[in-house]
């Protein structure tokens, strides 16, 4: 097994668990209960899974400029993300959404 | 792969379109509009428009969000449920459909060489930038010298809109405004997104600039980056609040840029006349043709970037000045 076959192997690897991740993050936004525990899910999204999606990119890019161009672009979503779901959290407990005291299995409808 | 591509991003665009027209929260419909924007962005930018795609996702998703949402806080947050009757809608928009469906029977087919739109001046454009203007990338030698004239009126209807919406929204200014100290302060109680904004900010100009005076080598000019350069001081104004925005690009100089930029486009048509060249006829400007082609595209950019950024700056400050009705 050569080398590029390896670093083949190891991007799609990289990247489909990165999408696994942006599948899980859609699902968790759907099905969790209340704001904060959505948001927590949805932040999976914009921390773990761009890291494997861009890692995997960059191992099938190798040592180029276009690398350079998706490490600057990862850390910006590294950087602007949390800051997103930081400011989506203190805007809405500044508005007065509280966390209601549910079970998982008790959603508000019922 | 394309075509896989494309015909997903088409049909979210629609079930976005459709959610936008049913949603009756307008703070959802802002949000949804910013995603329809960046969905037609990447569109753009499957079909080769990187240009287009790149004004898209500044001015669509980026500035208008940020203007519909100042527009919202002086409005309620919910649609007035109208109850007319639709059928005369119904009737009219179904007929438009079906006409214009029919229309698209007489178009060539989507990527066919052979279509009207590729053999017209596109060859010509191709042929001519490669050795009259020499800057690799051909639209910006389209927007900028082959089709000037278009591009300063383009630069005057924006300038035209921001008069328009300025004397709309600031009729009252004059006046002495009682406004809340909390109004003017942004986020600057929130710490995080503060310095991560404050952090970003010289970077965001940073790639204004290479937008701007980057423009003709790869995708950007003055529309994109007056776009970027008005959302970098944006956030700053939601970061550290309306005055201190003000303080740092005041309102008379964000007037002056309106002014000037389509000045400056103007006037470098008027010196290439005074020069003996026609209006907005670059070669004139330097005794090397081609260098003068060079040296008119560098400048009318210019002059549109400082205009966008002057007219968007002004109309945000316009709506963010303004006091809840």
């Amino acid at each position: 097994m050569t080398l590029a076959t390896i670093v083949d192997i190891a991007s799609w690897l990289l990247m489909s668990a990165g999408g696994l991740f942006v599948l899980i993050g859609g699902i968790g936004a759907l099905r969790m209960p209340d704001l904060y525990t959505r948001m927590h899910a949805a932040s999976v999204t914009d921390s773990i899974a761009p890291i494997l999606i861009i890692t995997g990119i960059v191992l099938q890019a190798g040592f180029t400029l276009a690398s350079i161009k998706l490490i600057a672009i990862l850390l910006f979503l590294l950087l602007t993300g949390p800051t997103a779901t930081n400011a989506l959290a203190s805007a809405a407990l500044l508005a007065g959404n509280r966390t209601e005291q549910a079970t998982p299995y008790t959603s508000k409808d019922d | 792969m394309t075509a896989v591509f494309s015909i997903f991003l088409l049909t979210l665009l629609i079930i976005t379109a459709i959610a936008i027209v049913r949603i009756s929260n307008l703070f959802a419909a802002v949000m949804l509009s910013g995603i329809f924007s960046l969905l037609l962005a990447a569109n753009f930018f499957v079909l080769d428009a990187a240009d287009v795609a790149l004004t898209e996702a500044a001015v669509g998703a980026g500035i208008s969000t940020v203007l519909f949402l100042s527009a919202l806080a002086m409005t309620a947050e919910h649609e007035r449920s109208v109850s007319t009757n639709r059928g005369i809608a119904l009737i009219v928009v179904i007929t438009t459909t079906i006409a214009i469906i029919y229309a698209t029977f007489d178009k060539p087919a989507f990527g066919d060489p052979a279509a009207p739109i590729h053999q017209h001046v596109a060859p010509w454009y191709l042929d001519t930038t490669r050795y009259a203007i020499e800057i690799p990338n051909v639209v910006t030698a389209v927007l900028g010298t082959f089709r000037g004239y278009d591009t300063l009126g383009e630069v005057f209807v924006v300038f035209t809109a921001g008069i328009g919406v300025m004397f709309l929204l600031s009729a009252r200014s004059g006046s002495k405004r009682q406004r809340l100290p909390q109004a003017s302060e942004g986020l600057r109680h929130y710490l995080v997104p503060r310095v991560v904004g404050r952090m970003l900010i010289p970077f965001i100009l940073l790639f204004a600039l290479y937008v701007q005076f980057h423009g003709e080598y790869s995708p950007g000019g003055g529309f994109q980056a007056g776009a970027i350069f008005a959302a970098a001081i944006i956030l700053y104004a939601l970061l550290e609040g309306e005055d201190r925005a003000l303080v740092a690009l005041p309102r008379s100089w964000l007037t002056t840029m309106m002014v000037g930029g389509a000045l400056l486009y103007g006037g470098v048509g008027v010196v290439c006349m005074l020069l003996g060249g026609n209006f907005l006829d670059y070669s004139v400007l330097s005794s090397n043709p081609v260098a003068g082609q060079q040296l008119g595209i560098l400048l009318i950019e210019a002059g549109v970037g400082i205009t966008v950024t002057g007219v968007l700056l002004n109309i945000y400050h316009a709506f963010a000045a303004r006091d809840k009705f």
